[in-house]
């Protein structure tokens, strides 16, 4: 009558906790690490890219491949630092840091035209032409002061997302 | 509903496993409040509304609750009670279980040994023989459900034999077939399963009028709707069991109901079934459990309780189409059964979701970015 979070110590959980800034709760940590062990079906210590997808709420996600590429291969303390930009305590900057990653796919810490346009392709899929997408990116870009040239930088990212409407908060269900 | 138009072209052939769950989706979950005004750099930017979804999903989903297994809760970790609970499992494994396997042996040596001079013997009397066969496999499923002590409570009138009616239960383990065939020589649509269970039905179950399919071959759906058809038109036939779910759900929930039990144009009898945990969990993880070691856990514990309604026998009201039927039977199974409906087909368990769905998203998104981009 084994029970998964019996095997969290304090002292893991209260490690994973400094891990993530302590945006989880103890409580939250042990719930989160009950559904790892159950997403890791085979118990290999992290969720495969076919274990993510066997969730259908997360496989039709537009943006789930991208994700996929961030998710992938990371142990349950990497898993919960990834979804603390998640939490209600992460603050405004850890979330746009978040997205700016989502972005940054060459990790080089400058988004660019075409990672803009990829990201836009992902979320609109076929119902806007190529053609319309760098349009309407280009023409967004040029309001607001940059051009199809400049690539943005985190700083930009504060800048364009950084007041309070941005909502990007999940809850971790305790039982 | 755009897609209706759409689905009914196809409703002719009977669709058993490729169900369209965009019409079972509740269209809410993907709208925020729709946002106006000219479409400024920070409207494509944000990916907040997206991510959240995904992020959700990663961290808890509706799918996944429904075949997890939820243990009893634990009660021994206590000085006092951990012997006791330890002489229960002596009690449990060394009298109980060894004392079951004796009756599910008779019971078979009793079966086989009528079943099979029956089943040979009889070759010309066909009626007698369907009726002699109809009650062995009647006992024999009583001598399962008393080898895990099953304490079933059966409420509402028996079911009776006659054409054009179909029953339709929520499925939690095989053993819910077991439970209803003990009352009623019910004819079953099952997966074709491997090893001994496969042999009982291509040997034993054959003979009530069982249907078997499997659920990767495609050609084999057109076999088995013609074979429905013809079954529920054969006024002596035994009574038609579906269980529209398709799948084992944990019996908390209840995943759609596949629509083809519902376009036969017979009446439908729910029938609801309800586990009470106290002693053992009955659901059926297939994924981690083979029906054996599923057995020999229901075996060895203290009993297996549960309660079974017979419901109000339903018939398609004018205008509703088959899926609308199926929703409202699974609306009235689980109301009585105490279960949480979700809009997840249970085949997803064994495939991914198709790409309408993300395309749907994909559409949202687009047709608000194009609208934002007239206004001025």
């Amino acid at each position: 009558m084994g029970n998964t979070s019996s095997m969290l110590t304090q002292y893991d959980i209260e490690e994973v906790q400094e891990h993530c800034n302590n945006t989880f709760s103890q409580q939250e940590i042990v719930s989160l690490y009950e559904r790892f062990c159950q997403l890791d079906r085979n118990g290999s210590g992290f969720i495969s890219q076919d274990e993510f997808l066997s969730v259908p709420e997360f496989a039709v996600n537009p943006l789930s491949q991208r994700l996929l590429r961030m998710v992938d291969g990371l142990n349950f303390k990497e898993f919960v630092a990834v979804l603390s930009a998640f939490s209600p305590r992460a603050t405004l900057q850890q979330k746009v840091e978040f997205i700016f990653k989502v972005y940054d796919t060459d990790c080089n810490g400058k988004v660019t035209f075409i990672e803009m346009l990829s990201v836009l392709r992902d979320l609109t899929g076929q119902f806007i032409s190529e053609e319309q997408r760098e349009q309407v990116l280009a023409r967004v870009l040029e309001e607001a002061g940059y051009t199809k040239e400049s690539s943005l930088v985190l700083s930009d990212f504060v800048k364009i997302l950084g007041n309070s409407s941005l909502k990007m908060e999940v809850e971790v269900p305790i039982d | 509903m755009g897609s209706t138009g759409k689905l009914n072209s196809s409703s002719s052939e009977l669709d058993l496993d490729r169900p369209n769950i965009e019409d079972y989706l509740p269209s809410g979950s993907s709208i925020q409040q729709e946002p106006h005004g000219k479409l400024r750099l920070r409207d494509l930017l944000d990916i907040s509304p997206t991510l959240s979804e995904a992020a959700g999903a990663i961290v808890d989903d509706s799918f996944t609750r429904c075949f997890k297994s939820n243990p009893p809760e634990p009660w021994n970790w206590n000085v006092y009670l951990f012997p006791l609970w330890c002489f229960g499992v002596v009690v449990r494994y060394l009298v109980l279980f060894p004392a079951r396997v004796l009756v599910l042996t008779i019971g078979w040596i009793i079966f086989l040994s009528s079943f099979i001079p029956v089943h040979f013997l009889l070759k010309g009397h066909d009626k007698w023989r369907k009726k002699i066969e109809r009650f062995l496999v009647e006992i024999i499923c009583s001598f399962f459900v008393a080898s895990w002590t099953g304490v079933v409570k059966y409420h509402g009138p028996r079911p009776s034999i006659r054409p054009k009616q179909v029953f339709v239960a929520n499925h939690t383990s095989m053993i819910d077939f077991i439970i209803l065939e003990q009352m009623t020589a019910f004819a079953v649509i099952m997966q074709k399963h491997p090893g001994w269970v496969g042999l009982l039905q291509s040997t034993i179950l054959e003979s009530v009028g069982c249907i078997w399919f499997n659920r990767s071959e495609a050609k084999d759906r057109e076999i088995v709707a013609k074979k429905l058809r013809d079954h529920v038109q054969g006024a002596d036939n035994n009574p038609l069991l579906i269980f529209p779910e398709g799948t084992c759900v944990n019996n908390h929930y209840t995943v759609m109901f596949k629509k083809g039990a519902f376009e036969l144009g017979c009446t439908v009898c729910p029938v609801a079934i309800k586990y009470n945990k106290i002693f053992v969990d009955a659901f059926w993880n297939s994924r981690k459990q083979s029906f054996t070691m599923h057995l020999l856990q229901l075996m060895t514990s203290w009993a297996v309780v549960c309660d079974v309604w017979y419901l109000e026998p339903q018939t398609l009201r004018p205008g509703e189409t088959p899926i609308e039927f199926a929703e409202r039977v699974r609306d009235i199974i689980s109301v009585r059964a105490g279960l949480k409906k979700v809009p997840w087909d249970g085949y997803l368990k064994y495939s991914r979701p198709s790409p309408k769905h993300r395309e749907r998203k994909q559409q949202n998104f687009a047709d608000s970015v194009l609208r934002r981009l007239e206004e001025k």
